[in-house]
């Protein structure tokens, strides 16, 4: 196994992971960052692609989409972020109401 | 309402199906890597074929601005449609008083990296031309000093000069718009300009898009809107 | 002009995005002049398809697979000529919903124009990682709509639709790596050519199928669907029922057919038939016990998309015309439905059911609106609804694939049964109905129109259906 494929699979790992926090992680914020980083796991296959052709100097464009990428992740982010505290302001929760955590439900 | 009984059951009963579920996904995507055809191919002998009439010096930066330009646009569309997403939101401001905020080294550092701020911003928009740099990571550092100002309460999040800073935060997708639109009516694709202003043109835009994109990553770090609802009614 | 009015539908409203961004006054007008211009493109475009094939247009003058390219068929076309039209019909209704609350409406111009374009860049674009930016344009514009007038329910329909949908758009971005990966282009078509079933093109395959079908509402994945459409401002409801599930549809529908024929399976396309045939029973279902008229309206979205996802199990021109032509007038339709239901909510105070009995009396063009859009949802003869299920069926009795025929004929049954429950409730003479506010200038006549429109659709389907053969996929339905 080359060091481009371990990239590739670490990269698929952290998505995987991701998708499991995503999922079972009620806290908004633990969801938000799933997200973030599921994106970062995909850029680091997008990164590891650019090396994987033949020649000289990396591919260049997955180097461009994932500067795009990561601009739109931040934006995105910045969105789910504010969304979550606005969602707090209101309800005074940081779950969604399908998923209140038992300490809060409690008090 | 829950008991401590009931909880654990149902964090199992979600956990372990997302367990399975992600390691099964981790199974199949690192099934397609391993898998994947070689010799790879990709984009590098297009982009090295046509590098002499891109206008700048470096592969990423021509892929960014020639090459894929559109998605750059659309992308510095994304940015701004983020800020009136937040600022739809109707955050309160998080304002600092300079008072409590400020500690004699926070306010003394600040000071002293700003200014040092502002000499990398300029330099990584010109490096962007020839070597890894431009309008966003100078943009990224811009927005940096902002963050900076407006956390040891040098700068409030509330301006009077509301016109102005709006001007800041979408002027760079208006001028990179206008200039892309424009020079349809000269006969040119979206996005074309005339090869023989093509570079200075290039440069203007990373020029006005990295002072709106400092902006804007500042105001959403900031995350309230510069004026109240209730300012409006 | 010629030739360039395909850049029109992205730019403009992009233009009128920044310019109600900047300035205070005037965004009502520059919006109503985006929708013309939009309009106006849309129809030259449309006829240049119709009259010259397919069109592609390079940007930035560096051809596809360096550059970007837009593409417009005669899919493409149909889809931003819904768009055009449904667009501007939101537009004219929402100049009177948000009259009167200059707060929201400072924002709701600005995200409004981005979702609108966003919905023309993904109908254009032939170039799969710019269709991820499209996505994410329009995912969090919609989403922002959504959550704009900061009420409780739309804030948390709103933070769990943001998740799905930016999931929706991961998984969406991690099958474009492994495409990029396999074949090291971006370009629609050049991929369409090289496609060969492997590991990673199954996987990118099932990746994009997932995250489309997430996004789009698909059955079970819905869940996010009835609060979020319930919960928004009504001329948003209208929106991201009428269209914005459209946008992921189409997107799905272009990988599948252009991208991805190669590769898919039978078996791929039968489970998403059958999915759709589950989504119109159980959305159905729940749209029957609903309490709420916006619910029920949202449900039978549910239900309604279903249909959509019967033409991957079927495979033949017909089937793929039905399919697209369901789309077309559900988005009048539900539209229309929203916006009259959203008209009675204001006017009335809530949405339950019994609080709008005997609306027909102090509402008549509402109530009748609703009526009208409920024709074409339930499939009655001489809609545009019964139009694409007459070609639904056909396809389905042509494949021999009777089971289909029966999912169809049910769930037109039972749209009758959650439509006529509402009308019941609307037609119901009531001595005392006390009306709240008075509806806005021109959004009752708005939705009449859209119903009108959506009725017509099944009268004059002809040209419709003609410009819709133009690059079609599976062949011409027209010998």
């Amino acid at each position: 196994m080359t060091s481009v494929t371990l990239y590739a699979l670490s990269g698929m790992v952290v998505v995987a992971v991701c998708v499991y926090g995503l999922v079972s992680y009620p806290h908004l914020i633990r969801k938000i960052l799933a997200i973030n980083v599921m994106g970062s796991g995909i850029f680091l296959v997008f990164l590891s692609f650019s090396r994987r052709v033949p020649g000289e100097n990396p591919d260049p464009v997955p180097h461009a989409m994932v500067l795009t990428g990561i601009v739109v992740a931040v934006c995105a982010t910045a969105f789910a972020l504010a969304l979550a505290r606005r969602v707090h302001e209101v309800t005074r929760s940081s779950y969604l109401p399908e998923e209140q955590d038992p300490p809060e439900e409690a008090g | 309402m829950a008991s401590p009984t009931n909880t654990r059951l149902r964090r199992v009963l979600i956990r372990v199906p997302a367990a399975l579920l992600a390691a099964s996904l981790a199974l199949l995507l690192g099934w397609s890597v391993v898998t994947l055809p070689e010799p790879a191919t990709g984009l590098t002998g297009l982009v090295d074929a046509e590098m002499e009439n891109s206008g700048v010096d470096h592969p990423v930066t021509a892929v960014l601005l020639n090459f894929r330009g559109y998605d750059t646009f659309l992308e510095v569309g994304v940015l701004l449609l983020a800020l009136v997403a937040v600022w739809s939101l109707y955050l309160a401001p998080a304002d600092r008083d300079p008072e409590t905020a400020q500690t004699p080294v926070l306010g003394l550092l600040v000071r002293m990296l700003v200014p040092g701020i502002l000499v990398v911003t300029v330099y990584l928009l010109w490096a962007g031309t020839s070597r890894s740099g431009g309008a966003f990571q100078a943009g990224a550092a811009l927005a940096a000093a902002g963050e900076l100002l407006l956390l040891a309460g040098f700068v409030r999040g509330r301006f009077r000069r509301e016109r102005l800073v709006r001007f800041a935060l979408a002027g760079g997708f208006g001028i990179f718009l206008a200039l892309g639109a424009g020079f349809m009516l000269l006969g040119n694709d979206l996005l074309e300009y005339p090869p023989e202003f093509a570079y200075g043109l290039i440069l203007f835009i990373e020029g006005a898009l990295t002072v709106s994109i400092g902006f804007t990553l500042a105001a959403l770090f900031f995350g309230s809107p510069l004026e109240a609802p209730e300012v409006e009614k | 002009m010629t030739g360039s009015a395909i850049v029109v539908p992205i730019m403009l409203p992009l233009l009128a995005a920044t310019l109600t961004f900047f300035f205070r006054r005037g965004a009502i007008t520059m919006s109503l002049l985006t929708a013309a211009g939009t309009i106006a493109a849309v129809v030259v475009l449309s006829l240049e398809v119709m009259d010259q094939g397919p069109l592609s247009y390079t940007i930035g003058g560096w051809d596809a697979p360096l550059g970007i390219e837009l593409y417009a068929d005669g899919l493409a076309a149909v889809m931003l000529l819904m768009s055009a039209f449904v667009g501007t019909a939101i537009t004219v209704y929402a100049a009177g919903y948000f009259s009167g609350k200059p707060a929201v409406a400072r924002h709701f111009w600005p995200l409004w124009m981005f979702a609108w374009s966003s919905l023309n860049v993904i109908f254009l674009s032939a170039d799969i990682f710019n269709l991820y930016v499209g996505l994410e344009l329009m995912g969090i514009s919609a989403v922002a709509l959504l959550t704009l007038e900061g009420e409780r329910d739309a804030l948390t329909a709103g933070m769990r639709y943001l998740l799905v949908s930016l999931l929706g758009s991961l998984a969406y971005l991690l099958g474009v790596a492994l495409l990029y990966g396999t074949f090291g282009v971006l370009a629609v078509q050049e991929i369409g050519e090289q496609m060969f079933p492997s590991p990673a093109t199954w996987t990118a395959l099932a990746l994009v199928t997932a995250g489309m079908a997430l996004k789009t509402a698909l059955f079970p994945l819905h869940f996010w669907l009835p609060p979020a459409h319930s919960s928004a401002p009504s001329p948003v409801s209208a929106l991201l029922s009428a269209l914005v599930v459209k946008g992921s549809f189409y997107l799905l529908l272009r990988l599948w057919f252009d991208v991805f024929p190669e590769a898919v399976t039978p078996a791929a396309g039968q489970l998403l038939g059958i999915l759709g045939a589950a989504a119109i029973v159980w959305g159905s279902i729940l749209a029957l016990v609903q309490r709420r008229l916006k619910l029920l309206v949202a449900y039978s979205t549910v239900a309604q998309i279903g249909y959509l996802f019967i033409l991957f199990a079927l495979l033949t021109p017909e089937a793929w015309s039905g399919g697209v032509y369901h789309a077309l007038s559900h988005a009048f339709a539900k539209a229309a439905m929203f916006m009259a239901a959203g008209t009675l909510m204001h006017a009335l105070g809530n949405d339950d059911l019994d609080t709008l009995d005997g609306s027909s009396e102090r509402f008549p063009l509402s109530v009748y609106a609703f009526g009208l859009a409920g024709i074409t949802l339930m499939g009655l003869p001489f809609s545009g609804g019964f139009t694409a299920k007459w070609l639904l069926l056909s396809a389905a009795l042509e494949t021999g694939q009777w089971w289909y025929v029966t999912v169809v004929l049910f769930g037109g049954l039972l749209a009758a049964g959650y439509l006529l429950r509402a009308l019941a409730h609307l037609l119901t003479p009531t001595p005392t109905v006390k009306v709240q506010h008075e509806p806005a200038r021109g959004t009752e006549a708005t939705a009449l129109i859209l119903a009108c429109v959506a009725l017509l659709l099944g009268l004059v389907s002809a040209p419709i259906l003609e410009l819709l053969q133009v690059g079609a996929p599976l062949g011409s339905m027209i010998p």
